[in-house]
């Protein structure tokens, strides 16, 4: 019989980490304790978007969105909502400036200005089932492709659709696919790269975990375009439930024919294999990628040959990302042309980006392209934290820039976020408040580029260690105004001389923040001095001797007895011993602690 | 598997998925109040879900609702179609719920003898 109520729990890994798991069985329990399993239907879902607001929990028909929901939660939830009709107020949605009750989900900004293509099936249904997937007209496009269209004539939709690929280059996938299509040889390949490594990305692994099958279907229709018979998922073993799903939904596709001989009675073979990748970011470059896939190690080669014309076992391969792979059925279902209503005009369709930093609601979202950067961070990310001002919007991870407030109206697009000197990148969206200090970002992401460079070309091993290590030097106040040109002038010369996109693309966020953000660099250099005392050789502790009473508090919480002084006496704190840790700032009642 | 075949898995599963379009034609809101139970209503709402299950209908779905107040009524229910008055029932017993079914939403007349309220 049908249900009455569909209740979607959320299962993507940040609500499961926050016992999304266990509020699952303990609903299943009290739900049964009740006697309503007949007629309510639990579904665990793949990730819904609001992470930071997790676990998150959607009741259908009404579309009631629960979120931080605790286990404790669940009999209230269940005898008052499941059973008698009444939505539990305190765990509905609260927007941070309003306090205002939102029930309907629709109504919420975040989900308001969000266009849900690629993710329209995540965190709505239970990934792990296919015939969920197929009721939302899953395997269709692939139906449709193989026993309707040519593979040209796929090709060639494709490419009047205007995709382009979402793992960061932007390159048209049609062309890409075209190109592996003509290039001789008899053996083809696809491979689904699911390397995600930008810190703070994981759109490629929502979209594994909360549908798998559209991935699968994506690569499937891909491999009859190009002519392969044949597909590797390259995936990081640090996603185990992105594996554990694409295994399962990789499984149920061979049972239910969409995978393996004879596809759709058209003659077409296709199947697919998972590669687990070890974690190594150079791995997510294509070249380093295929050499992983065949047993090598995970080193980059010169571009050309691309691995269009000799790439994996040195036969013709397309490439393409997970995001990318998601577009693919919902362009041979709709048409290009429907495809094309959304975006811009050089970047059609959507984009999700993994919205993080100091922004109220962090997560999963999905935006017609070419929406500006202020809609995202304001409307979608329900603004700073704690009020502050914005700062700037990091976008593209390490091999990306900054982008400063003042160019918030930018639209979201791969020419304009370029012309900024940043890049669209995979998806990673990173908002800055006042207090970030744009030198030590610059240094976070050339600690993380330098570790992650695989060595074998000099400018990226030596150059970005370098560059690294000017930036420990001016971030501890040795810093020299000369350091600004010889980092400018390795920077040219990395991007130059390096061989694969990590080199190529590693020296960007110092170049970016030197560009918008040089006073900070020459504050830290000539004034010894963290404008926002984030850097902790540059900031001092010193106690107010006008405003101290003597209560010991400070003292007393100092970790390393840096800090002398008897009672009702001022107290003194110890430079020399001091960890810097800000502990007696904090603890200060009377404002007496100082830091500058 | 044709495409043939995958059309028929999709017709047949498509309407487990109903309810989270939250776009249906019809809903049909029971008030699940403490009284309201007490008076019956979960067993009216079964019998709706049943009787919609029976006849293939896709297009309308079950919610459910708190007190509206009317205890000597309960179970008190609403139907609520697009672009058409909001019409409430009173004392929907099982029968009457399949009466419901049959003579409004299948066929568009109220059933008269029941109706409590119409909200423009």
């Amino acid at each position: 019989m049908r249900k009455r109520l569909d209740v979607l729990v959320c299962g993507g890994a940040a609500c499961i980490a926050s016992h999304s798991h266990e509020i699952k069985s303990r609903l299943i329990d009290e739900i049964e304790k009740r006697g309503l399993s007949d007629e309510i239907n639990i579904v665990e879902t793949g990730c819904m978007g609001p992470c930071e607001l997790g676990p998150v929990m959607v009741v259908y028909p009404d579309g009631i969105f629960y979120i931080r929901v605790s286990e404790s939660d669940i009999p209230e939830l269940v005898e008052e909502h499941f059973l008698k009709g009444r939505p539990l107020k305190r765990l509905l949605w609260e927007t941070p400036e309003a306090r205002k009750i939102v029930e309907d989900k629709k109504l919420v900004p975040f989900f308001e200005k969000q266009k849900k293509v690629v993710l329209s099936n995540c965190g709505r249904i239970d990934p792990e089932n296919i015939i969920e997937y197929i009721s939302e007209r899953g395997y269709e496009a692939l139906g449709t492709a193989l026993t309707a269209m040519s593979p040209d004539e796929a090709i060639e939709s494709i490419i009047e659709s205007g995709l382009r690929g979402r793992g960061g280059g932007g390159f048209s996938t049609g062309l890409k696919w075209k190109i592996t299509r003509k290039s001789p040889g008899e053996q083809k390949y696809i491979i689904c790269n699911a390397d995600e490594g930008d810190p703070g990305a994981f759109m490629d692994r929502a979209l594994l975990e909360g549908d798998p099958h559209s991935v699968i279907e994506g690569m499937a229709i891909a491999g009859y375009a190009v002519g392969a018979d044949r597909g590797y998922t390259y995936v990081r073993a640090e996603y185990p439930l992105a594996v554990k799903r694409l295994e399962k939904a990789i499984q149920q596709a061979r049972e239910h024919g969409f995978l393996g001989r004879n596809i759709f009675e058209s003659g077409f073979d296709f199947d697919i294999e998972l590669r687990m990748g070890a974690g190594a970011f150079v791995c997510g470059e294509e070249t380093a990628l295929i050499a992983s896939i065949e047993g090598k190690r995970g080193m980059p080669t010169s571009k050309p040959p691309y691995p269009a014309s000799k790439g994996l076992y040195g036969c013709p391969t397309s490439i393409n990302n997970v995001e990318t792979f998601g577009n693919i059925r919902h362009i041979i279902i709709n048409g290009p042309e429907w495809f094309k209503s959304f975006g811009t005009e050089k970047s059609p369709g959507t984009k999700v980006f993994a919205l993080s930093g100091k922004v109220n609601n962090t997560g999963l979202v999905e935006v017609p392209m070419g929406i500006t950067l202020r809609e995202i961070v304001e409307d979608i990310g329900g603004g700073v934290l704690d009020g502050k001002k914005i700062k700037a919007v990091q976008t593209g991870g390490p091999s990306g820039g900054c982008i400063p407030a003042e160019y918030l109206d930018t639209p979201a697009s791969f020419e304009s976020l370029q012309k900024l000197g940043s890049i669209m990148g995979s998806g990673g969206m990173i908002v800055l408040d006042e207090d970030t200090c744009m030198v030590n970002l610059a240094k976070f992401f050339l600690e993380y580029t330098s570790e992650e460079s695989c060595g074998q070309c000099a400018p990226c091993r030596i150059g970005l260690r370098q560059m690294y290590n000017i930036l420990i030097k001016i971030t501890s106040g040795k810093g020299e105004l000369s350091d600004l040109d010889k980092l400018e002038e390795m920077a040219k010369t990395i991007q130059g001389a390096s061989l694969c996109g990590l080199g190529q693309t590693a020296p960007n966020p110092v170049l970016s923040t030197l560009h918008y953000f040089r006073e900070e660099y020459i504050t830290h250099i000539e004034e010894k001095r963290c404008p926002t005392l984030s850097c902790l050789d540059l900031i001092t502790y010193q106690i107010d001797a006008d405003k101290c009473i003597g209560c010991t508090t400070c003292a007393k919480n100092c970790p390393v007895n840096a800090i002398t002084g008897a009672v009702k006496q001022v107290h003194i704190i110890d430079m020399e011993k001091c960890i810097k840790c800000g502990k007696c700032f904090m603890v200060c009642k009377f404002g007496a602690v100082q830091r500058y | 598997m044709k495409l043939e075949d995958l059309k028929k898995i999709r017709e047949k599963h498509q309407k487990d998925l109903i309810l989270r379009e939250g776009d249906a034609r019809i809903r049909i809101i029971v008030g699940m109040g403490t009284s309201g139970i007490a008076a019956g209503a979960r067993e009216t709402l079964n019998a709706f879900l049943e009787e919609i299950d029976k006849r293939g209908l896709v297009d309308v779905i079950v919610t459910q609702a708190g007190e509206r107040g009317l205890s000597s009524h309960e179970p008190v229910v609403t139907v609520c179609e697009k672009n058409k008055p909001k019409i409430v029932y009173g004392k929907v017993t099982m029968e009457i719920a399949k009466k419901i079914i049959a003579e409004h939403i299948v066929n568009g007349n109220p059933v008269s003898s029941h109706v409590l309220e119409i909200n423009q």
